[in-house]
């Protein structure tokens, strides 16, 4: 007996430093800083050549501009691996690039998301393959989101200027004017719930996107990036705006304690229970195929302003197409990103309801003037548009705002369910961010 | 100890003492190898590298650094881990007698053979448990919304205003009813096959004596049983403590209620997924283990002492 014990307490031992060697062999540190140009001749070589690209990618307008590419170039596959979206892409993707297997050529990466990819060196610098000259073809606010310094971590797919959805339906019905500033918001927000209390101005019970989005109108900067020197305050004037604005319509119960994507959710975008939407101009094809029943009730305005007149506005979501470092066929990858984001693809993602973030398709009439038959003929695009005109580029998400969306409702979630303010739960999501960013070896203050 | 004496017995007379030994011991191996290598594999090689993992930090800035302890002492002064460790500690208290209770209760009653249908009932019983727990989880989510599910319905139907199980406050007790539902006729199946063992010849003694249902199933049935009891009652501790697919699920529904530390097993995944803070989670999860293991084999010690 005791001798069995010791053996396997020797093949334990042996196990162990087996293990103990194959990870060491894993956690190799390359380095690929100074990559060579890559010509347009390189990349038309490759494309001749041909070779399978694969895509992680939920964007379903993607489908007909990878069909269209294996068609202008027959000897390039695209291998779409879609229908993965959120959290579970991106714990896909993270671990897929941890584990130095599986990284596919292409991930969608959204805009919030980029700068922990870009940070951990996961993503291919375009700039050798010539990314760098596109700049001028990007409205600025994708285009800032996508760069850092002279390095192009992905091109802008499309993005998200906001607006304020609402049903003109139950407006109409309780005599309510369209709220053009946050204090009417507020305003209409009583005059509908007293109206009707199953009628609620909005649908907010803690949403990362969302809160940050309003934050970025209000003129707040809570997050200061330079490197790895990192900055985060929620206690500006701009955030102090949103916090009173906000404050007041959780206090008097006015926004309907309804996650968003949830089934409650579509139920209440159809029925009229939520009579707005402040989202990005990506939201009309979720409309149509979410919410089908309530097509014609619905329209677009431009999103309330902090004081009257003012224009600005802010992004809301919005992705981009990045090419992983560890992708094996960077020159095809980078071919299919240009071709979908600033080449042929824009045209085709368009026609099929995408919001692009290229200028040119922003500002032609073709663009603006499409008629949405689910918004009652409403010619959104232009409200769209002149948002994304307004939208202040000088916001930064954080290097690991991945994980500090994670806990958005941990933290913040609390003002929405119990007595604490919200201004003091921002706080905490500032401290346990904080936090997080000092574990990781930024220099937080 | 007595398992070494037939072997020897049937091996040939010793010439030379040694090699006797060493013929032995590899020929056992032989037998045993298959399933020791799946066992180093599966089951050792995860631990040791999860042990592996917890003695270094990896950061986003400054890459992996040997931290020896670091991660461990950091566990045990982390309120968000001995918030959650509580959390799992209070459903335990609650929940497993609750479920267990059921369960025996309907063991015995399937057991007194006075039940019509006794066939129906068992599979009926058990059948929560052939769902899979995300389905269940699924399943019940949708009947505790206060808007679009059963509980809104049944407030809009009455004119009533039903407590929100998905709230703050009842989320847990939301989680112990699927928990409940999902795994009394599983151990009401174990309770039922060790009362089916009991020998016959005992209750005709009982009878003799004129003992009453009641006494049966005390000085009979449940000291028989014993062995079970104990057995249900560490696979519900463990699984207590390993409290994930059920919070997990409901979150998109409550995610203010649900936070991502709500369970011991649900903070490691979200260090793990979210924070890319592998070797601290792996430091919690050996802590947890450990903790499991502990109180788990303190049950068995409690449990078997008295029938010994």
């Amino acid at each position: 007996m005791r001798r069995t014990t010791r053996r396997l307490m020797r093949g334990l031992a042996v196990l162990s430093v087996l293990a103990l060697g194959a990870t060491a062999c894993g956690g190799s540190d390359d380095d690929s800083a100074d990559q060579k140009p890559v010509s347009a001749g390189d990349i038309q070589a490759a494309l001749k050549k041909g070779g399978t690209v694969t895509v992680w990618a939920w964007e379903p307008t993607l489908k007909t501009v990878a069909a269209d590419f294996e068609k202008k170039y027959p000897k390039v596959k695209i291998n779409l691996v879609g229908e993965r979206s959120g959290d579970k892409h991106y714990t896909a993707l993270s671990n897929a690039i941890s584990a130095e297997k599986g990284v596919p050529d292409i991930a969608q990466v959204e805009y919030f998301a980029l700068g922990q990819y870009a940070l951990t060196k996961g993503l291919t610098d375009l700039t050798p393959f010539g990314a760098d000259k596109l700049k001028a073809k990007y409205t600025p606010g994708p285009w800032n989101a996508v760069s850092e310094g002279d390095k192009v971590y992905g091109l802008p797919m499309d993005s998200g200027p906001m607006a304020l959805f609402y049903n003109k339906k139950v407006f109409d019905k309780y005599k309510v004017a369209v709220p053009t500033t946050w204090d009417e918001y507020v305003e209409a927000a009583r005059k509908l719930h007293k109206a009707d209390p199953k009628v609620y101005i909005a649908a907010d019970a803690g949403d990362a996107g969302l809160t940050t989005s309003m934050l970025w109108q209000a003129g707040s900067r809570p997050y200061q990036v330079d490197g790895t020197k990192v900055k985060i305050d929620f206690a500006d004037a701009g955030a102090k705006k949103y916090t009173d604005t906000w404050q007041k319509l959780i206090d008097e119960k006015l926004v309907a304690p309804i996650y968003g994507w949830t089934d409650d959710w579509y139920k209440g975008l159809g029925d009229g229970t939520i009579a707005t939407l402040p989202s990005g101009a990506w939201m009309p094809a979720n409309f149509v195929t979410g919410v089908p029943k309530a097509s014609g009730d619905w329209r677009a305005a431009p999103l309330p302003a902090w004081t009257k007149g003012d224009k600005a506005s802010a992004e809301n979501g919005g992705s981009s197409l990045t090419v992983p470092e560890l992708a094996k066929n960077k020159e095809l990858a980078y071919a299919f990103v240009e071709y979908a984001n600033a080449g042929d693809g824009v045209q085709t993602r368009i026609k099929q309801g995408a919001f692009p973030a290229t200028t040119a398709e922003l500002q032609s009439t073709e663009f603006q003037n499409t008629k949405f038959d689910y918004f009652g003929g409403q010619e959104a695009n232009k409200i769209f548009a002149d948002s994304a005109a307004n939208v202040a580029d000088d916001w930064s998400y954080l290097p690991f705002q991945q994980y500090a969306n994670s806990i958005f409702n941990d933290t913040v979630g609390k003002a929405y369910i119990s007595k604490t303010k919200l201004a003091d739960a921002l706080k905490s999501w500032q401290d346990a961010s904080v936090k997080y960013g000092k574990e990781q070896g930024f220099t937080v203050e | 100890m007595t398992t070494l004496q037939p072997s020897a017995a049937v091996s040939r007379p010793p010439a030379r003492p040694p090699s006797k030994r060493d013929r032995r011991s590899w020929t056992g191996w032989g037998f045993i190898g298959p399933f020791a290598v799946v066992f180093a594999f599966v089951f050792l090689a995860p631990i040791v590298y999860s042990i592996y993992l917890s003695v270094f930090r990896t950061q986003l800035i400054g890459g992996t650094t040997f931290v020896g302890l670091d991660n461990y002492q950091q566990a045990l002064h982390d309120d968000q881990f001995w918030a959650s460790l509580g959390r799992v500690s209070l459903f335990l208290a609650v929940q497993v007698p609750i479920m267990l209770g059921i369960a025996l209760l309907i063991a015995l009653a399937l057991d007194s053979g006075r039940l019509y249908g006794k066939d129906f009932f068992r599979i009926a019983i058990f059948l929560p448990y052939a769902v899979p727990a995300v389905v269940a989880t699924l399943m019940w989510g949708f009947m505790y919304g206060t808007r679009f599910g059963l509980v809104g319905d049944i407030n809009e139907a009455f004119g009533v205003t039903l407590p929100d199980p998905l709230s703050t406050d009842l989320v847990l007790a939301s989680i112990g009813n699927i928990v409940t539902w999902e795994f009394v006729g599983y151990n009401m199946l174990i309770f039922y096959s060790a009362l089916r063992v009991i020998p016959n010849s005992l209750y005709e003694a009982a009878e003799i004596d004129g003992a009453g249902q009641i006494r049966v199933i005390t000085a009979i049935k449940l000291p028989a049983i014993r062995g079970a009891l104990v057995i249900a009652t560490i696979f519900s501790i463990i699984g207590s403590f390993q409290l994930f697919n059920e919070p997990n699920i409901l979150r998109p529904l409550a995610r203010n209620a649900i936070t991502t530390d709500y369970t011991p097993n649900f903070f490691t995944y979200s260090l793990s997924f979210n924070g890319q803070q592998h070797n601290y989670s792996a430091a919690v999860a050996i802590i947890m283990g450990l903790i499991t293991m502990v109180i788990a084999y303190a049950v068995q010690l409690r449990g078997m002492r008295k029938g010994a």
